[in-house]
């Protein structure tokens, strides 16, 4: 393995942890009882504002943070337990996932003592919601493209531009909004650009216009923001100005190496193996503990990741080769069990696992785009290895 | 492993296993001189007690110099020699010196009779595709017993042997039993020797795939066509990517094996591990040869020693699908409820490899 790829061994569990675990077991038993495998087939989409303050008040979220900022002060293990738990559970994650993964620990990277303090027990108490400005109409993958620019105005700064695939932005507390503070450079892409902190309860409907994006199978999480003159108090700046571009793809390794990225098909794989029953024929055997090895060898992967993001090292690398190897496993999956399960997908349907199918058939398709798509993903893989 | 033993191993198999020896081996040739540079460093006993001939190595280390000489295409039988000694010592047999090898590789009928009061136990069968059946000093032969499983220590010259071959011109031979043999009651049942065999060949086809993830990058990055080094195409560039990811899955299977090996063998978790490994072989194995094209193919270029192993060690002590079946019919056992359960319980703790050692000594 070249050095730039190399996995250290993941921190091996401990009583903790396992303790932990059967905590959150035994949580989401009685918390989800009544969740059905249609309603856990959503994964970390599926969202739920009181589930949330639940795990909150479990000392679930912002595990890893100092406790002056709400936070738990515990290892990146055993916050990686919970993550795993919950996703195996098809626990509704989604109102704060965002905020404890990536956005959380951005502030705490690179916010004012002001912001950390003001926000920061909130995401931890499970009541603070965060969406992502990135994309744009002409800045996808190319997130250097971006041309939303914020031009300093007196006690501030003036916003325009729009954002697009922007996730939960109709219900978010906060944006992290990536934007240009100075003219696109000829010699530097990376230059100029600088993240901002909005308050999207104060942000829509004065200069910022949120309108649902509909997806192709007909729900609403994703959104266009229109920007128009929005004002940001001079407070709004996350980091530094101009150190957008370091800021940002220092939240890669975070949101690109978590178990979010190989268990979005788990309800899936559950629900085959509970369809087909120990007696299902060998191919099925065959190819459903195929997954299952891989999920094993994902999951070895992606915890060696967490104890290099806990050792303080920058696993971006190796986040984007969990996340890519992850994506495949999550859409092969569908592909493999609609073949042993001869099952046809019918989302909604009365029967379970018909329905579970046709709800992954129809996002699947995003799992390799979100978060990175896979050429962009391989790319970064292939610099890693030095051949860019 | 310890950075000092895997450095050290690093530098012997760099200096020993040069393309002469690799293809001195091919053509058949015993690389004697290799075998016994090797056997200078007491690796082949890295699996034993110290008791037995060890040095105290953990399994990880001992996986660890798998590694390394599979990723050299060391062309000799260490993980084997290793395998039967402590096939052997935990049987309470004494280890011979020199090579040794194991059977099974692949199921086939051996049964051993006799009591074992006063006169010999008797072997008798057939093992298929043995490796390096015609080299090995002694065969460890795990059979079942009138009243369970054994070891039987089957010394040079008292088997026939039918010379064969693996893909890598590695030999696999078959040999026949039918006569007295030493033998010691075993904790170790065929199945068992199956996992752990399959855990060694998970150890080399990670070792190889490290070894021809870089054996690719250093070719793609100096081989130049259409006016620049092919590595800067983004068509490799993705097919790369792929490799290395596929090499890295793996290396975590390779690091589930050796863990699963010092817990005492759980088939689930080996299984998931070779199976990984195998379809990484095959990816890998097929990727490589893409990106080097013509030169990848001949006789003279290093990476055929490399790929022809994998294809080797990707069918034996199981295959994919054998293994697959297994970690499937384990999680439709578990049912849909008990399935992740079941998935986090593949995670060994250190206290379980402790555990698991002292019951090894009891």
């Amino acid at each position: 393995m070249q050095n730039a790829l190399a996995f250290a061994p993941p921190p091996p569990p401990s009583e903790a942890t396992e303790r932990l675990r059967a905590e959150v077991r035994a949580f989401v038993a009685a918390e989800l009882a009544d969740r059905t495998p249609q309603q856990r087939a959503a994964s970390w989409s599926g969202r739920d504002r009181a589930f949330s303050r639940k795990m909150g008040e479990r000392g679930w979220i912002g595990m890893t943070w100092p406790r002056q900022y709400g936070g738990h002060e515990r290892s990146a293990l055993e916050r990686y337990v919970v993550l795993e738990e919950m996703l195996a559970a098809g626990a509704p994650v989604g109102y704060h996932w965002v905020a404890d993964r990536q956005s959380g620990p951005n502030l705490l990277r690179n916010g004012t003592e002001e912001q950390r303090a003001a926000i920061l027990p909130r995401i931890a108490a499970g009541e603070c919601s965060f969406c992502i400005g990135m994309s744009e109409p002409d800045s996808g993958s190319d997130l250097a493209a971006a041309r939303t620019r914020a031009q300093r105005v007196q006690g501030g700064w003036l916003v325009n531009g729009t954002k697009v695939w922007t996730s939960g932005a109709h219900e978010a507390d906060y944006m992290i909004l990536f934007c240009r503070t100075e003219a696109k450079s000829d010699t530097d892409r990376h230059a100029g650009a600088s993240q901002f902190l909005v308050d999207m309860t104060k942000a829509r409907g004065a200069g910022m216009t949120v309108s649902p994006i509909i997806d192709m199978r007909g729900e609403h999480h994703f959104n266009e923001v229109a920007i128009q003159d929005l004002f940001l108090p001079e407070d709004a700046i996350l980091g530094r100005e101009g150190d957008g571009w370091k800021q940002v793809t220092g939240e890669l390794a975070y949101e690109r190496s978590g178990p979010d990225r190989f268990l979005s098909s788990f309800t899936l794989l559950a629900e085959a193996v509970r369809a087909l029953g120990p007696d299902a024929p060998e191919r099925a055997a065959v190819a459903l503990g195929r997954l299952t090895s891989h999920i094993i060898a994902l999951r070895r992967l992606s915890r060696s990741v967490a104890g290099m993001l806990q050792a303080g090292e920058d696993p971006a690398l190796q986040a984007a080769l969990v996340k890519d190897l992850g994506n495949v496993l999550e859409q092969e999956t569908v592909e493999v069990i609609r073949l042993v399960a001869d099952v046809e997908p019918e989302d909604e349907a009365a029967e379970v696992l018909p329905s579970v199918l046709a709800h992954l058939v129809l996002t699947a398709p995003s799992f390799s785009l979100r978060g990175g798509t896979r050429e962009i993903l391989r790319g970064m893989i292939a610099r890693g290895l030095g051949l860019r | 492993m310890s950075d000092q033993l895997a450095d050290s191993a690093e530098r012997l198999f760099a200096s020993q296993v040069s393309k002469t020896v690799l293809q001195a081996a091919d053509g058949g040739h015993w690389p004697a001189a290799l075998w016994a540079a090797v056997e200078d460093t007491g690796y082949t006993a890295a699996l034993l007690p110290e008791e037995s001939g060890g040095f105290g190595a953990s399994a990880a280390e001992a996986f660890g110099l798998v590694r390394v000489a599979a990723a050299h295409a060391a062309p000799i039988p260490l993980a084997e020699t290793m395998l039967a000694g402590w096939l052997l010592a935990r049987a309470g047999l004494p280890v011979p010196a020199g090579i040794l090898t194991v059977a099974p590789v692949r199921r086939g009928p051996l049964a051993l009779s006799g009591t074992g009061q006063g006169d010999a136990w008797h072997l008798a069968g057939t093992a298929a595709r043995v490796p390096w059946g015609r080299q090995a000093a002694a065969i460890a032969v795990v059979a079942e017993g009138p009243e369970g499983p054994m070891v039987a220590c089957v010394p040079a010259g008292s088997f026939a042997v039918a010379e064969g071959r693996s893909v890598a011109n590695e030999p696999r031979d078959a040999l026949t039993f039918d006569g007295p043999v030493t033998a010691g009651r075993s904790p170790i049942s065929p199945e068992q020797l199956r996992a752990a065999g399959a855990s060694l060949r998970t150890a080399q086809m990670a070792g190889a795939l490290s070894r021809i993830l870089a054996v690719c990058v250093a070719y793609v990055q100096t081989r130049v066509q259409f006016g620049r080094p092919i590595g800067k195409f983004q068509a490799i560039q993705q097919n790369m990517a792929v490799l290395a990811g596929q090499a890295a899955a793996a290396g975590a299977a390779a690091d589930l094996a050796a863990d699963a090996f010092a817990a005492g063998l759980d088939p689930f978790v080996v299984g998931a591990a070779k199976a990984r490994a195998g379809e990484a072989a095959s990816i890998v194995a097929g990727l490589a040869h893409q990106v080097h094209g013509a030169i990848g193919f001949t006789q003279e270029y290093e990476l055929h020693h490399l790929t022809r192993r994998l294809w080797a060690w990707r069918d034996e002590f199981g295959n994919e699908a054998e293994w697959n079946a297994l970690v499937g019919r384990g999680a439709l056992a578990a049912g849909a409820d008990g399935l992740w359960a079941k998935i986090t319980d593949t995670m060994v703790t250190d206290a379980m490899i402790t555990g698991a050692m002292i019951t090894d000594a009891a």
